[in-house]
């Protein structure tokens, strides 16, 4: 049976002529050497490439973010005591001004009833002198009209008695009203 | 003669299904058709070399900008960083980190082989014994030496089991050197049989694909174990990883 070239040199102990593997290639001593070989290789550059590259780096990357996070945690930390820090100054100002507004608003309320009471006074004042000077008017009138209801009933007694046609002394009509007006 | 080897061909596939499971795992060079020497350049070779440059862009470019709030490719690289950093220190202890890179290194490559070995049409490294067996000879020299540099002679009490009966003792010691000594093979044929076994059970179900009354439920199959594969590829990365772990606890704290 001819078979292709290439089979031909394939075949060996591990290999049939058909390029199948007789038994396991598992336990093919003839590839042992190189497989041994080449995997030293590949696990020596292997364990170059991590020991000198990769786990450095990332251990360094590991801490680098555990540090990253402690300070950060350490940093709110630090704001949240001062924006507490902030309200208690916000809050104390606050009733400050409230305390301030209410000591404001009282001296407001004082001057203004000072004043209130001045002018109160004041007025007053001028009411009573207002009202005393009225009173000194009425009477004046007063008695400029009993007055002059004097001389009008001394008038007319005057006229009364020439209309009878009596003649009379003046001074006896004036005599005899006085008398009727004070009696 | 090129007529002939058409028609002979054309014979093996006309008898009926054609099973190849294991050509998956054939060791062939890369450029020409010559023996595989030690130096030659194969599939191994390519696929060894595409683990690295896989790790390079997560671990090394993926995380170049070392940015506060990372990225996608960033966090996966830290991910895989805090996933093994913490494995390494739950078991081992702080004074374990020491061997953080190393573990590191063969989390890194496992993982990465399997998951590469699950693109179709690919070379899986990590299913061969030829490359499980060095990593885990690495582990057990590595962790034997450890031991008895650290530890001196003390380093034997791992054997001795101090708090069983006297009269027990040494039928103990004789079962703890054996499983001591079983462990690179567990730890080694542990990772290559799972991840052939997987691949070499999506080829059979791929071969009854070529049946078309079988082959809706032959897809849905390879559907089902390329989704276990995937969880085993992860799996097995840890698992050798976390014995690796262990191993190495054993070595610096030999008392029970």
């Amino acid at each position: 049976m001819a078979v292709e070239p290439y089979q031909e040199e394939l075949a060996g102990t591990c290999v049939d002529a058909g390029g199948s593997a007789i038994g396991m290639p598992q336990l093919c001593g003839d590839w042992v050497g190189n497989q041994v070989f080449w995997l030293i290789i590949t696990l020596v550059v292997i364990y170059f490439i991590l020991a000198r590259v990769a786990l450095p780096r990332i251990a360094s990357v590991l801490a680098e973010r555990q540090g990253t996070i402690t300070n950060d945690i350490a940093a709110a930390e630090d704001l949240k005591s001062k924006a507490q820090d902030a309200e208690a100054a916000y809050d104390k100002a606050l009733a400050d001004a409230r305390t301030e507004a209410h000591a404001i608003a009282q001296r407001a309320r004082d001057d203004i009833k000072a004043d209130l009471d001045v002018e109160k006074a004041h007025a007053d004042a001028e009411i009573s002198a207002k009202a005393a000077e009225s009173q000194k008017a009425i009477d004046a009138i007063r008695a400029s009209a009993l007055e002059n209801v004097e001389i009008v009933a001394k008038d007319t007694a005057a006229a009364i008695v020439a209309a009878l046609g009596m003649s009379a002394d003046e001074a006896k009509i004036n005599a005899a009203v006085d008398r009727q007006l004070k009696g | 003669m090129a007529t002939e080897t058409h028609g002979a061909e054309h014979a093996t596939e006309g008898t009926g299904l054609v099973f190849h499971p294991m050509d998956q795992f054939i060791v062939k060079p890369l450029f020409g058709h010559g023996d595989v020497g030690l130096f030659t350049i194969t599939n191994v070779t390519l696929w060894l070399f595409l683990a690295i440059v896989a790790i390079v862009l997560l671990m090394v470019v993926g995380t170049s900008r070392r940015a506060i709030v990372p990225s996608r490719s960033q966090s996966v690289a830290e991910l895989a960083y805090g996933f093994v950093y913490k494995m390494v220190e739950d078991v081992t202890g702080k004074d374990g980190l020491k061997y953080f890179p190393y573990i590191m290194t063969l989390f890194m490559f496992i993982v990465f082989a399997n998951f590469l070995g699950l693109i179709p049409m690919s070379f899986t490294t990590t299913s061969h014994f030829a490359v499980t067996v060095p990593l885990a000879l690495a582990v057990f020299i590595g962790v034997t030496v450890l031991g008895f540099v650290k530890n001196g002679p003390g380093f034997l009490g791992l054997f001795w089991v101090s708090s069983a009966p006297l009269a027990l003792r040494p039928i103990l010691a004789i079962i703890e050197v054996i499983s001591y000594f079983v462990r690179p093979m567990s730890h080694s044929i542990r990772l290559a049989g799972n991840v052939m076994a997987g691949h070499a059970v999506i080829k059979v179900f791929a071969g009854f694909a070529a049946l078309a009354a079988v082959s809706p439920i032959s897809i849905l199959a390879i559907t089902a174990m390329y989704g276990l594969e995937v969880l085993v590829a992860f799996i097995q990365a840890y698992v050798f990883t976390i014995l690796t772990c262990v191993y190495l606890k054993d070595a610096l704290h030999p008392s029970h």
